[in-house]
Formats: structure tokens, C-alpha cells, sequence
């Protein structure tokens, strides 16, 4: 089944140059974990908003599971979509638990459904229930505010999951931790994840599939071996030698 | 002193009582008004600056002049005290309302519209907590403004504090201006400590500075 399909998709900010994406086709299935990689301006945390439509296409449509988005209502879309973001995004004012609960509570769960959970989502990602639970997002880490953030994001088990750059702020070793973690909850739950990220051997040790843009296009979207044993131009060829040695790890992604 | 207080304090009382009336009266006006207010206008930044701007040149009227303006149209008393006061706090009000829905990061609201969260929930579980401590410092400033330009009113037959210290003015009566200034001043001092108070609390509440009870 086609989770995501973008059809001839175009967006042009006013005032703009040139196209922040431009006539963008593709398709993703189901059970996808799709890596987005570009620079700053190549176009891609504008194609991830556009899925949930905090940003609308001038031209072209966006279809999830066959319907096209613009025939729903947007607040509604965006209850069936996860969305993490980079700086922090977490309710600084409501309790981990509180920040967990906020759509299944928009949802009307019952109290008990809410609390088990929050709780089986905080062990999900990592964090003990009992500890964190009542903490305020001031209270925690880099990393353990980007957990809650997920699981957030996971509470009402969205069928589409949208990243846009989520690891970006966290420090090396909480940043490998959180994406092993991330693969795992993954390959548990087969939704589909569209995960944008500017970081090369971020882009290729998550995605099974990494869609390259530059200049709001994309230039390749392929498995992570086939990019490396193929770049499409000199631009995917040039990002790939300025992550220098990377290559190894693309191995993981062949199966 | 204290032989006038002993003989007139049912006058005191009398024009404390009825200063806040006026002062009590023209918050809840105002506070519903400017709420009212930055509801229409806070969706666009451009109408909120004229809106802002408008009220800026009211404020910038002298209180005397404004309530003698308006005589004419409103008469003498209370009613067009509290019409001026509650002009002028809309400039107070409107300008920290505003500020403070503006303050809250937009990542934050970002985050709630993405995951599904309807417009209005957003702004009352989301902006209006978070924007609190700039909405209440408006405020704060507003009774501290209205309790001093209220004393101004008795000069149009409002009544209140102003009263005594508008007699004791005109039949040189020192022990009135002094009792009057006690009054406006005790009056202002405490509603500024309350007010102190009421902004420390909903700060610990809200754990803005993430200052929580049981913190590591």
C-alpha cells in the first residue's frame, strides 16, 4: 500500500526566487522509514510540512493512503500524523505526562487508558515511567526532552510519522543512542516515518530509502547502497565524499 | 492626626470605599474590553500596531484635560471617571496582551498545530498560559495607574480619595492632604505587593523557570 504519494508537487513562498519545492513525484510505502537529506534551502522540512499541511502546495497534490489531504480537515489530518521537531517543541508549562496526554485527552480517552499509556510510552523510549512521569520539560535533558517529544508524537499511534531534523541539537553519543532507539521502535511498529535530516551518516544509517534534495528538487531517492554504488550527478557524488567513509554503514540498509 | 481621624474617619472610609469602587469597577472593564480587544485584533500584526498606536495618543492625553472633554457628552461623576480609566488601560492592557501572545515561541505553537491541536484550545492551553506572566504584569500596571488617576477624578465629582485631598487643597487643611496621601499611598503600596505576590505565585505554578518542586 502507498503510504505517501507527493504528485507534481510545487510550493513558492511570496517574495521568493525560485521554488522552495519544485514539481516534486514520488511515492512511499508503507512501513517506510524514509530519510530526507539536503542543505538549509534544499526544500525538505518545506515537503514534510506540506504533509500535514502547515504548509500548502501552490500545484500538485499530496495523497495519504489514497486520499488526498487537501479534501480533509487539516486539524483532523494532523491527529493520524506524528510530528517531531527539533527545538525542543515540548509544552514547557504541562508535565512529561501532561505533554504525552495531550492528543488521546483532545481524543476523550478515559483517564486509565491515558495513564497506561503515557507509561508504555515512556519505557518505549526509554525513560523510566515512575522517575519522569511528573517532570516539567525544564527538568530534563536535551536527549530525554527529544524522547518525550517521540513519544509525544507516538501517543496516539499515528499511522504517518513526520521528523524534521529531531536529533539535530543533541550531543554525539545521546544522538547514535536516540537513533538505534528510533530503529528499534520502527521495526516494532512498521509506520511510516519520514525523517529529515541534514546529517549524511544520519540520513543512511536510518532511511531504507534516502531522498536527496537540493535547490527544493530531488536529485536521487534510492536505497543508501544503490546511492553509493550509483550517485545520480555530481552533487549526490559530492555528498557523499564530503561524509567522508560512511559507506560502511549503508550495509545495514541492503537487506 | 489623630483627633481627625477620631472625628472623621467615617469620611476616610467613605472616600476609600469609593475609591475603590471606581478603581474596582474600571479593571473589570477594562481587563473584559482589552481582552475583547486583542482577541479581534491579535491575528494581524499590522492592525495590532494602529490599534496599539490609537491608545497610545489617548494615554498621552492629561487625565484633567481628558475628563473635562468629555463633560459634555458624559456629564460630571463616576460614570465618566471610569470611562477615562478605562480608556486609558487599554493602552496598558492591549500593549502587554499583545506582547505576551507574541512572546511564546513559535516552535511551541508550531508543535500543537502539527500534532492536531484545534486553534482554540491552542490559544487557551497553550498561548494564554504561557503568555500569563506578561498579560498579568499588564495588569499590574494598570490598577497602579488607575488607583493614582483615579484621585484625579474627584476633581469631576467622582468621588473617592481625590476628594479629601481636593479639600484639604482648597481650605489649606494640611491634616487632609496628609490623611489623603496615606490613603493613595497605602492603597497603591498595597495593591503593588499583592500583585508581587500574585506574580510569583503563578510563576511557581506554571514552573517557568522550571524551578519545580522535587527538582534533581
Amino acid at each position: 500500500m502507498i503510504a505517501i504519494s507527493f504528485d507534481g508537487v510545487v510550493k513558492r513562498f511570496p517574495g521568493a526566487a525560485r521554488n522552495a519545492v519544485d514539481r516534486v513525484s514520488l511515492e512511499i510505502e508503507e512501513g517506510e522509514l524514509i530519510t530526507v537529506l539536503g542543505a538549509s534551502g534544499s526544500g525538505k522540512t518545506t515537503l514534510l510540512k506540506m504533509v500535514n499541511r502547515l504548509f500548502e502546495p501552490n500545484e500538485g497534490t499530496i495523497c495519504l493512503f489514497g486520499e488526498n489531504i487537501m479534501d480533509k480537515d487539516p486539524v483532523k489530518l494532523r491527529r493520524g500524523i506524528g510530528y517531531v521537531i527539533q527545538q525542543i517543541g515540548l509544552f514547557p508549562h504541562m508535565t512529561v505526562r501532561e505533554n504525552i496526554a495531550t492528543i488521546p485527552r483532545i481524543l476523550k480517552w478515559d483517564r486509565a487508558r491515558i495513564g497506561v499509556r503515557v507509561d508504555e510510552l515512556l519505557s518505549l523510549v526509554n525513560l523510566d515511567p515512575d522517575e519522569f512521569r511528573e517532570r516539567y520539560p525544564a527538568q530534563l535533558s536535551g536527549g530525554q526532552q527529544q524522547r518525550v517529544g517521540l513519544a509525544r508524537a507516538l501517543a496516539a499511534d499515528p499511522a504517518v510519522m513526520l521528523m524534521d531534523e529531531p536529533f539535530g541539537a543533541i550531543d554525539a553519543i545521546n544522538r547514535s543512542n536516540l537513533q538505534d532507539e528510533l530503529l528499534a521502535i520502527h521495526g516494532k511498529h512498521k509506520r511510516t516515518y519520514l525523517f529529515v535530516t541534514h546529517d549524511v551518516a544520519e540520513a543512511f544509517k536510518l532511511g531504507n530509502r534516502v531522498l536527496v534534495m537540493d535547490g527544493g528538487r530531488v536529485k536521487q531517492f534510492d536505497t543508501p547502497q544503490r546511492i553509493v554504488d550509483d550517485p545520480a550527478d555530481d552533487f549526490v557524488r559530492e555528498l557523499l565524499a564530503s561524509s567522508g567513509g560512511r559507506h560502511g554503514q549503508s550495509a545495514r540498509v541492503g537487506n | 492626626m489623630w483627633a481627625y481621624f477620631e472625628k472623621y474617619h467615617y469620611k476616610l472610609t467613605e472616600a476609600l470605599s469609593e475609591h475603590l469602587a471606581i478603581v474596582g469597577l474600571t479593571l473589570v472593564i477594562s481587563v473584559a474590553l482589552a481582552s475583547a480587544l486583542t482577541l479581534a485584533i491579535m491575528r494581524s500584526p499590522g492592525l495590532s500596531a494602529i490599534v496599539i498606536r490609537l491608545f497610545g495618543s489617548i494615554y498621552a492625553i492629561p487625565s484633567l484635560a481628558l475628563f473635562a472633554i468629555l463633560i459634555p457628552f458624559t456629564g460630571i461623576g463616576m460614570k465618566t471617571a471610569v470611562l477615562v480609566l478605562v480608556l486609558y488601560n487599554q493602552f496598558l492592557l492591549i500593549r502587554n496582551f499583545i506582547a505576551g501572545l507574541d512572546s511564546v515561541d513559535p516552535q511551541i505553537v508550531e508543535a500543537a498545530a502539527g500534532m492536531g491541536m484545534p486553534p482554540l484550545r491552542i490559544l487557551f492551553r497553550i498561548k494564554l498560559p504561557l503568555a500569563f506572566p506578561v498579560i498579568l504584569a499588564g495588569i499590574h500596571l494598570a490598577v497602579i495607574s488607575t488607583i493614582g488617576i483615579a484621585t484625579i477624578a474627584a476633581a469631576i465629582g467622582a468621588g473617592g480619595i481625590g476628594t479629601i485631598l481636593f479639600d484639604g487643597m482648597r481650605t489649606r487643611n494640611p491634616v487632609k492632604l496628609v490623611w489623603g496621601t496615606i490613603l493613595a499611598g497605602g492603597l497603591a503600596i498595597i495593591a503593588n505587593l499583592a500583585l508581587i505576590g500574585i506574580e510569583k505565585l503563578a510563576a511557581r505554578r506554571f514552573h517557568y523557570d522550571g524551578n519545580a518542586p522535587g527538582k534533581p
